[in-house]
């Protein structure tokens, strides 16, 4: 018997950024004990990868769960002109305060962002901070 | 003798966890084909409006990287969920005769009527194959268009069918009692 089917889209996009990992609450020692190089003083970037996944269903119409035309420029300008060559602790307001932009908070604030597309459900984040580190935010683990 | 018996016990115990362990086998074949959008019931202002440059009725094409997962316990006695060649030949018969080199839109039965977008050809796939995976069950159809683009289909519902449980149990009694 054929079961029923969830079908998913997934589409990766691309920013290039800076950061640098350090936490006002802890000392100068503790963030080079707990960040290392990460929290080198200038900070340092990466070329991240976001893989965006949408699901519902899918419009007979268009074939679609949900419109390139519509995902691409609604991901351009909520995460990738708004994170594309920044320096993410000073230019997203997010990352201003006490939030050190770890990929795991990154990959968090763009799941706040995208949440609110209204043409799909995006049911998860994936992020690629190099092709060695990943970090997924998906539906229910996320606060905001 | 106690103690051999005692260690046959416990290899059999250590067995039986081991068969315990759910094993996913992953599958990846290419192929590559044509097509285009276009919705007979929108106007062409439309069409071009939904679609795009996808709309243009000259077509254009692909290499799609398709992925096929199976799911389920390796048979005790080969070691395999399922013999990949069988997998391999699987995919050679639905999938590439069906669609390498072919036009999506004028040589796809199955696509009649439908737009030949990823989600819609992923979910062709799925119903093509899942009837026909004989070991195991089908776990996931993943489609690239591009390798940006790809849509995922597995099943809505992802515990076992009774027929599932009965076969797990047959499955286990016929190792206990062999």
């Amino acid at each position: 018997m054929a079961r029923p089917l969830k079908i998913s889209l997934t589409r990766r996009y691309r920013f290039a950024a800076s950061h640098r990992l350090h936490s006002p609450k802890f000392s100068e020692q503790e963030n080079q004990r707990l960040y290392g190089k990460c929290s080198n003083p200038h900070g340092h970037g990466h070329n991240y990868v976001v893989e965006v996944t949408v699901s519902g269903p899918v419009d007979p119409s268009t074939g679609m769960i949900a419109n390139l035309g519509d995902l691409d420029p609604f991901v351009g300008r909520e995460v990738v002109d708004a994170f594309d060559y920044k320096n993410l602790n000073e230019e997203v307001v997010e990352f201003r305060g006490n939030v050190v932009p770890t990929t795991e908070n990154v990959a968090r604030e763009i799941f706040r962002r995208l949440r609110k597309f209204p043409k799909a459900r995006v049911e998860r984040v994936r992020i690629e901070e190099t092709s060695k580190n990943s970090f997924e935010v998906e539906d229910e683990a996320v606060v905001s | 003798m106690v103690r051999s018996r005692g260690r046959e016990e416990n290899t059999r115990g250590a067995v039986e966890a081991h068969r315990n362990a759910m094993i996913r086998v992953t599958r990846r074949v290419e192929f590559s084909a044509a097509h285009f959008y276009h919705n007979p019931s929108f106007s062409a202002e439309e069409n071009r409006r939904v679609f795009g440059k996808c709309n243009n009725p000259q077509g254009h094409g692909h290499n799609y990287v398709l992925e096929v997962t199976v799911a389920g316990e390796p048979d005790p006695d080969t070691g395999m969920v399922l013999d990949l060649k069988d997998l391999k030949d699987l995919l050679e018969k639905e999938v590439m005769e069906r669609m390498d080199h072919r036009h999506l839109n004028y040589e796809v039965p199955e696509l009649a009527g439908q737009i030949p977008t990823c989600e819609n050809i992923a979910a062709v796939i799925w119903r093509l194959l899942e009837p026909r995976i004989t070991k195991g069950q089908l776990d996931r159809v993943r489609l690239y268009e591009s390798p940006d683009l790809f849509a995922d289909c597995t099943a809505e519902v992802t515990v076992p069918r009774a027929g599932d449980l009965e076969g797990l149990e047959a499955g286990r009694r016929a190792w206990r009692d062999r």
